[in-house]
């Protein structure tokens, strides 16, 4: 091999070795990670939020925020996904000991996907997260409350493996 | 809570299809598999073909196929082709003579109905067909054990 050959041959391993490195660069930014809540996340947080529901409730997130992100009340669980620095989704829940007399279960209070980032697993592999802190907390059982006319997430639940529980919710107007 | 037989062999079906999104299934097929007459099936199936549902694919090999996306499809759509779900035909208020009974009795019916339909409407066919292999796989992982003891004896 002449001298230019070999010049050329490493050049070669070079770019392959920065060719690479910049495609795990770029893996390791488009993964997905689940992760526990920061204060840092609290503007994307009341953005999606707002995409979504269409209502912007910052003082109810501050309070989630003040509750569960920087006191840190546990057993409770605020989760995120995060994928090259964007907030895709987030999920948040606790656990309830005693409620309506039943042994502690974890009850989820709410999750929600970025719209166009949904159909692709994101909210599956949230509630698997929830779920794995809720099985590390001691409980057996996982509950959420929604509206009947909230289709959408009552399937993605449903999809979920969850059933009606031995609960009925009721209500009066007392004005 | 009972659903009539029409609703009852077109969710077996459309279950059928979507489980097997490679196969075109006959009606026969369906019908033998569940027990149920090829007539009734047949019939069902083209009301599912006016839905959108599903598609007949003509000739040698032909049969029939799930057109509908199964996780957007659910219970409600299906059954509300055959079958009025929350929309009851007389109401007691429709009665002639209109009681305070009859009243609170429509309230009570409707609170049933409401609750029916936020069930159909929340379970579509590939949450169904999940439901399916968790109740599959429990039956087999209760079954090993009692296999087990039997092997040993």
């Amino acid at each position: 091999m002449s001298l230019e050959d070999r010049s050329n041959a490493l050049h070669l391993l070079k770019d392959h070795d920065t060719a690479r490195e910049s495609a795990a660069q770029s893996r390791a930014a488009n993964a997905l990670s689940i992760r526990a809540a920061k204060p840092a996340d609290f503007a994307s947080i009341v953005a999606l939020d707002q995409q979504v529901t269409g209502l912007a409730k910052r003082q109810y997130w501050k309070e989630a925020f003040a509750r569960y992100v920087s006191r840190r009340e546990e057993p409770a669980f605020f989760l995120v996904a995060e994928r090259g620095g964007e907030i895709e989704g987030f999920i948040i829940g606790d656990v309830r000991a005693w409620e309506f007399g039943e042994p502690p279960c974890g009850w989820v209070f709410a999750v929600q996907v970025r719209p166009q980032k949904r159909l692709g697993g994101l909210g599956t592999q949230l509630f698997d997260a929830i779920c794995d802190a809720f099985r590390r907390a001691g409980v057996k059982k996982v509950r959420t409350l929604l509206a009947r006319e909230n289709h959408l997430v009552l399937s993605f639940f449903r999809s979920q493996g969850l059933m009606a529980g031995p609960f009925i919710e009721l209500e009066a107007t007392i004005a | 809570m009972r659903l009539q037989t029409s609703s009852s062999i077109a969710l077996f079906a459309v279950l059928e299809l979507a489980a097997n999104p490679a196969h075109q299934l006959s009606a026969l097929e369906i019908a033998e598999k569940y027990g149920i007459s090829a007539h009734h099936l047949a019939k069902v199936l083209r009301g599912l073909g006016r839905a959108g549902i599903v598609d007949a694919v003509r000739g040698v090999g032909g049969g029939y196929q799930l057109i509908a996306n199964p996780k957007r499809l659910t219970l409600f759509d299906v059954i509300q082709v055959f079958e009025p779900i929350g929309s009851r035909a007389a109401p007691e208020s429709s009665r002639t003579v209109l009681t305070d009974a009859s009243a609170a009795l429509d309230l009570v019916l409707a609170e049933l109905d409401q609750h029916a339909i936020a069930t159909f409407r929340s379970i579509t066919v590939s949450t169904m067909l999940k439901l399916m292999a968790r109740r599959a796989s429990s039956r087999q992982q209760s079954s090993r054990p009692a296999r087990q003891a039997a092997a040993r004896r």
